[in-house]
């Protein structure tokens, strides 16, 4: 492990500043141009740091967002594992915006290698692009890369903190630093004195901060643990605060109702709607409406009462135009050629040549808490409460639509009822900050209807992709594959940024050219779609249509060859890249896979490597009385170090569940220009009886440590459609399943 | 055209329409943020109330036409004093974003009053109305068995 003087000196600058009763400690890269922020300039009255040492206890601050995935709890642990905390005393609270919280891992997987096989230049490549994030301030919680960002830094601010702390006793105690150990949030001397951290804090601030050692995995006590999570007693017991659950004195309720058409508005009529019950205001937004008044109830029933005259949207009408668009940019130049090995038009003598064509809908986020901020505004300052997993570009974007420095905004980040990329999108603070615009000094909650946020969404884009393959002699020869969709990226980006790059869309072919499979013959081309429907990233983003895609495909080539499918994807790992193999083979053994299944039953095989973590999966289905019933799933992943295991299980679990239900049954449609699913009944998503019995294994073979969030995401939706092949016999390749099959509800 | 309603164990007056949904009278009018608001039309389960130990959707129930005493998740248990399940929930650590769960925990507590020992069958059937989109469902059927069996 390299000494934490030879990382401070690349990329670290850590330090401390004395605060009200403590101290204040952070660590942050220093290549440029990120501020201190321990070290505020003139005015400016931010502090951010990691951890704040004060006479309450230790607090350890997570600017990493959390959505459920449990990076609040992880983010802490490797601050404590260093800090030598108790767990139980440990408190963690999520840090305001700030350029130094900014997420370095996720530029990196910008980059257009294949990811597993990187060598040390590229890694260190990454760590280049990963300095345009803090150009960006990227703040954001997403691309499964929260423990990639923090794995190295919370624990240097750990240890740093942790030696100072040592070096504060030992000048009081007047006794050698090397006499001293730390344990269980206080030092202790050789004698006996125990003195706490809180009791240090104020000394320790003064400290140099000194050159130490990053402790070795066998030291570990808490990471490579399952902890009990920070937040669960909370959401157990009704008491976690929710962005939607915000309540400040005078605060008032408000519901919206903005253009479905995205389009603006025409016209509209607010004199029956503001002589409701319990409405105190009709605020015109210029693009949609808001009521509000004492009652979230009350105002929605206002505000769609008001009869409003929309204008057209600026995209397609309807899903037919957009699928003819996608259908369209085949025939452009390429946006992208990622992949192209070997000569995927050759065709020796005895080959066999396959084609099939693939299409995915789009798809809502249906975070189960609908969108909502709260705002409050005096007329210079303002203050946002919501959850949201990009705070920085939130912030500047609320400051531009109050007329207002970002200095003046203040963002309170709450726990988020799911994000899955949609809270990466900031729109709802936008109008939130509008709408409280118009009752200045009154905080006002603004929250959407369940119709108002599904017709409102930054869907996963549908996608196309046209696959011809060859296999000789039981392999697979040629992989030939074009995939059409319009960009995420281009716009989400120019949301964000103000721009977008230009050049390839990996997210476009993300997860099928970078698939650790040895076909000779290998080739993939992006087509960008232009058509821009409302846009954004998705749990998995491109990975959630390209698995689906390529693995759909391995598995035709695999019967194509007459070869069993899981065998089939084992030879072509082998020599690829070890851990794909490894975490097929778990799979195998798990759920004792032979090939063969008893009437009734069918099994599928899928394996996606994404966001550096391969992960592999079975899916069984039964045929009960005619439906289909899901009734097991085994799940193997590696994404190098498993640093709590309970909660990748459960990230593991709930992205296939995530994965699952689009496959089976989710789609958006549009029809003059306005998504048609209003709700959960007409966009169902997979509830308890449909849920597979889940075995996971979690395995450690590449080096690195890579994402966990969404890479259980894009297997699901392959292995599910391979095991109903195996099941039926009938090949489905438009997805939702559920136009094709009966499920069992 | 205030109503009184029973929530927790004390009668308090909510001055609203009585066509406001119960959930609406909790969430902003007492403040009882910890039943949720998901769809609006009884299609989610996050608004899960007891009416009388009767699970009921609280975005269906206009506060005019409650007809019993409510119990909402803050009156189940308290972090000092859980219920069982909350207990249970704790200790499987089913909570990813947690949106869903006081819904899932009230509807579980109805479950459990009606049906201490639940098969897979029973747990399916009771909990088929309360949608998790972190995919939850293995922890909370082995948090509702452990519970079971704790009783």
């Amino acid at each position: 492990m390299a000494s934490i003087g030879k990382i401070a000196r690349r990329t670290f600058l850590f330090g401390a500043v004395a605060v009200a009763g403590g101290a204040a400690f952070g660590a942050w890269y220093v290549t440029r141009p990120a501020p201190n922020p321990l070290k505020p300039a003139e005015g400016e009255a931010s502090l951010n740091a990691f951890v704040l040492i004060d006479g309450d206890g230790v607090t350890l601050v997570a600017p990493r967002a959390e959505m459920g995935q449990g990076t609040m709890t992880t983010w802490a642990a490797l601050i404590a594992e260093e800090m030598d905390l108790a767990w139980e005393d440990v408190r963690v609270i999520h840090g305001p915006p700030a350029q130094a919280y900014y997420n370095s891992a996720l530029m990196g997987e910008g980059l257009t290698h294949k990811g597993y096989d990187v060598s040390s230049f590229q890694h260190s490549l990454g760590e280049v692009m990963g300095v345009m994030g803090k150009v960006f301030s990227m703040q954001v919680t997403g691309g499964s890369t929260a423990m990639k960002d923090g794995y190295e830094r919370m624990r240097v601010t750990g240890a740093a903190t942790r030696e100072m702390l040592k070096t504060a006793a030992a000048q009081r105690l007047g006794v050698g630093l090397d006499e001293l150990r730390t344990e269980n949030g206080a030092v202790i001397a050789p004698d006996g004195t125990t003195i706490p951290y809180s009791d240090l804090a104020a000394e320790a601030a003064e400290v140099e901060p000194p050159k130490v050692e990053l402790r070795e995995r066998s030291d570990w006590k808490l990471l490579g643990t399952s902890l009990p999570r920070k937040d669960i007693p909370g959401k157990s017991t009704g008491t976690a605060q929710f962005g939607i659950d915000t309540r400040l004195p005078g605060m008032r309720y408000a519901a919206v109702r903005m253009s479905p058409t995205r389009g603006g508005m025409k016209s509209f009529d607010a004199f029956e709607a503001s002589r409701m019950a319990g409405v105190e205001k009709v605020v015109d937004l210029g693009d949609g409406l808001a009521v509000i008044a004492t009652n979230t109830w009350l105002a929605q029933q206002a505000v769609d009462a008001i009869p409003v005259e929309w204008a057209p949207s600026s995209y397609p009408e309807t899903t037919e135009d957009m699928t003819r668009a996608i259908k369209a940019a085949f025939d452009a130049e390429p946006n992208s050629t990622l992949r192209d090995d070997g000569d995927t038009a050759k065709l020796p003598s005895g080959a066999m040549r396959i084609k099939a064509e693939y299409s995915v809908p789009f798809l809502a986020h249906a975070t189960m808490e609908p969108m909502n901020a709260t705002a409050w505004f005096d007329g210079t300052h303002l203050r946002i409460w919501c959850g949201n997993q990009g705070p920085t570009f939130l912030r500047d974007a609320c400051a531009a639509e109050a007329g207002i420095d970002p200095e003046e905004v203040e963002v309170n980040v709450t726990l988020m009822g799911g994000g899955f990329g949609r809270r990466g999108e900031f729109d709802y603070a936008v109008i939130a900050t509008r709408v409280a615009k118009a009752m200045p000094g009154t905080p006002v909650n603004v929250t959407w209807s369940r119709e108002e946020d599904m017709t409102h969404d930054f869907y996963r884009p549908a996608a196309l992709a046209r696959i011809t393959g060859a296999v000789l002699d039981g392999k697979a020869l040629t992989f030939d594959a074009q995939v059409s969709s319009p960009s995420i990226a281009e716009q989400a980006l120019d949301r964000w940024v103000g721009f977008a790059p230009g050049g390839p869309d990996k997210g476009i072919v993300d997860a099928i050219y970078n698939q650790p499979y040895g076909i000779p013959n290998y080739r993939v081309t992006g087509h960008k779609a232009e058509i821009t429907p409302p846009l954004g990233f998705w749990r998995s983003v491109g990975a959630s249509y390209n698995g689906f895609f390529h693995e759909s495909f391995m598995d035709e080539l695999a019967h194509a060859a007459e070869a069993d499918p899981l065998q089939f994807r084992l030879d072509l790992t082998r020599d690829e890249w070890l851990p794909a193999y490894y975490v097929l083979e778990a799979v195998r053994d798990m759920s004792g896979w032979t090939g063969q299944t008893e009437d009734g039953v069918g099994r599928g095989i899928a394996m996606v490597y994404s966001f550096g973590t391969p992960c592999a999966m079975v899916i069984e289905v039964r045929d009960v009385d005619g439906m289909i019933r899901l009734t097991n799933a085994w799940i193997a992943a590696d994404p190098g170090v498993a640093l709590d295991p309970s909660i990748i299980e459960a990230q593991l679990t709930g992205a296939m569940a995530y994965g699952l239900s689009a496959a089976m049954g989710e789609e958006i449609t549009f029809a003059g220009g306005v998504a048609e699913q209003k709700n959960f009944p007409d966009y169902d998503p997979l509830r308890m009886p449909q849920m597979p019995a889940v075995e996971v294994r979690i395995l450690e073979n590449q080096k690195r440590l890579n994402g966990v969030g969404e890479v259980g995401t894009p297997p699901a939706a392959p292995a599910l459609a391979n095991a109903l092949f195996d099941l039926t016999g009938k090949r489905v390749r438009d997805l939702p399943l559920n136009k094709a099959f009966e499920f069992y509800v | 055209m205030a109503t009184t309603l029973t929530v927790n164990g004390t009668a308090q007056e909510v001055d609203l329409p009585e066509n406001v949904p119960l959930l609406w009278a909790l969430r902003d009018a007492l403040n009882l943020t910890g039943t949720k608001f998901g769809c609006g039309v009884s299609a989610c389960g996050a608004c899960t109330v007891h009416i009388d130990g009767e699970a009921v959707r609280s975005c269906q129930i206009p506060i005019g036409d409650v007809w019993g005493k409510v119990t909402t998740i803050e009156g189940l248990g308290t972090p000092d004093a859980l219920h069982r399940l909350q207990k249970a929930w704790i200790d499987h650590q089913v909570a990813q974003c947690g949106y869903c769960q006081s819904g899932q925990i009230m509807q579980a507590a109805a479950l459990l009053a009606e049906t201490p020992n639940p098969n897979d069958d029973d747990i399916d059937a009771a909990m088929q109305g309360n949608l998790c989109r972190c995919g939850t469902y293995p922890r909370i059927r082995a948090a509702i068995k452990s519970a079971a069996e704790g009783a």
